[in-house]
């Protein structure tokens, strides 16, 4: 396995392509920060839909890397491996 | 003719449509009277403000009016929405059209105000939060930050009212590209004369009753400035408490407050062709921010604030809501007809005048809270 796999939620796939689940070569990515930087040069808008730009992410979007929120691990700096799945999920919020 | 106008709310975006002329058309899903609504576009996010570019633009002079939404998720951020086919379609630019530049550190949180420049076609304005104010030269695609009042002196001192805080009104003046005028809460008006490179602090008799000085030489929570019919020199001010009059483009404030129920309230309107004619939607008081006994009316004035007539007819008693700040428009509808006046409530009801406020008409009901209103007319 040389990939990390990144999976979106299904609001966000006309910003990616019509796609919620996207394949980045694991070697081009050391952190959830450089996956995210691959993804949002790609698609711009699913970029900023996630990171504001001071890049930090937005309050309500939670990023998992496997069953870890990324919150209480390194943040964006949370190293990601080949096989890794990082997970995108909007927080519980509003009303 | 046909009349759009554009809701904002908390929840997504609308449209209705209408002759124009109360009581006639079609009807349409969740009409009253010639009303039909189309909606909610952006459903479950913010609209915060609405923009019409009614200017053509001189490579399409046939165009419709280009829309624009200051829309933002709670999840995915703030961003500016356009729409060059009156709200059927909407499209963003990839990059965001307000991105603050790296070396400020800042980040947008909401964009308050879009604002069309009438002289000059393809220029916007927009208010944003952080307190900011942008410039678009291609019609809202991309904007850019104005760093005099970024790097103003005064800025830390701006602080958010409950909304948040928020640049929203820009007055340009037709005449003199150097002349800019804007508002905020809080901070309160500031002026420039040298196209926005430098900002001056221009409320002097406008109260800060709320601060230790009642009368700073800046921190005032100034709601909404309207430019009157006879041009950029007479203005009018809602204030946080407060009804003022300007007749120095700014420089000096005199309260217009006598006779109206009271002087708290968010909205203010002018007359587009009118010289002396305004509207406020008066308020109890900064504690108690509902309709004055219950009854939500528009109050308006015919001689710039001398005195002022209460419109009753078409309003709702027992009403315990409030029209906020941009929740508010005219609709100029051209020299042979009078403006069309539109009002939205924080319970989702739209009204609208087309007699100049003398009568309104309940249009759409059960929106989610109306946050910006704004309407242009095509053939």
């Amino acid at each position: 396995v040389s990939n990390v796999e990144l999976h979106l939620p299904g609001l966000l796939a006309d910003d990616a392509g019509g796609r919620t689940v996207h394949q980045v070569d694991a070697a081009t990515v050391a952190t959830v920060a450089e996956l995210l930087d691959a993804v949002g040069t790609h698609w711009p808008r699913l970029g900023r839909r996630l990171r504001d730009e001071t890049g930090h992410l937005r309050p309500y979007v939670n990023v998992y890397v496997g069953p870890d929120d990324v919150r209480w691990a390194d943040g964006l700096a949370t190293a990601v491996r080949p096989g890794d799945v990082v997970l995108v999920l909007p927080s519980v919020a509003g009303g | 003719m046909t009349t759009h106008i554009i809701i904002g709310t908390r929840k997504g975006l609308f449209v209705a449509r209408g002759s124009g002329a109360q009581g006639s058309g079609a009807q349409g899903s969740g009409a009253s009277g010639g009303w039909a609504i189309s909606g909610p576009m952006f459903l479950m996010q913010e609209i915060a403000a609405v923009g019409v570019l009614t200017a053509p633009a001189p490579a399409s002079p046939e165009a419709a009016p280009r829309l624009l939404a200051g829309v933002r998720s709670e999840h995915w951020g703030p961003t500016v929405a356009r729409s060059d086919d009156l709200g059927q379609t909407w499209e963003e630019t990839d990059q965001g059209s307000v991105r603050f530049p790296g070396d400020t550190g800042a980040a947008l949180t909401r964009v308050w105000q879009l604002q069309e420049d009438p002289a000059r076609p393809g220029v916007v304005w927009a208010g944003c939060e952080p307190t900011s104010l942008w410039r678009s030269g291609d019609g809202g695609v991309t904007f850019e930050l104005n760093r005099g009042l970024w790097d103003h002196p005064h800025r830390p001192q701006w602080a958010p009212g409950f909304g948040g805080a928020a640049v929203h009104t820009v007055v340009t003046d037709p005449g003199d590209d150097a002349s800019l005028l804007v508002a905020m809460s809080t901070g309160g008006v500031y002026a420039s004369g040298d196209g926005g490179a430098s900002w001056q602090p221009s409320n002097t008799g406008i109260s800060a009753y709320f601060l230790p000085d009642p009368a700073p030489e800046f921190g005032q929570c100034v709601h909404k400035v309207a430019v009157d019919a006879a041009g950029r020199g007479t203005l009018y001010a809602q204030n946080h408490h407060g009804v003022y009059r300007s007749d120095d483009a700014g420089r000096s404030w005199t309260s217009i407050a006598a006779g109206l129920p009271s002087d708290f309230g968010f909205v203010m309107l002018a007359h587009p062709r009118r010289p002396g004619t305004a509207w406020v939607v008066p308020l109890e008081a900064d504690a108690r921010r509902v309709p004055p006994k219950g009854r939500l009316r528009v109050h308006r004035t015919r001689d710039g604030g001398e005195t002022w007539s209460e419109s009753a007819s078409g309003l709702p008693d027992d009403a315990w809501t409030v029209v906020l700040r941009d929740a508010a428009s005219v609709v100029d509808r051209g020299a042979g007809q009078p403006p069309l006046i539109a009002i939205g409530t924080r319970d989702g009801c739209v009204y609208v005048s087309a007699d100049e406020g003398e009568t309104f008409e309940l249009i759409a009901k059960h929106l989610p809270d109306v946050l910006t209103i704004r309407g242009v007319e095509t053939a």
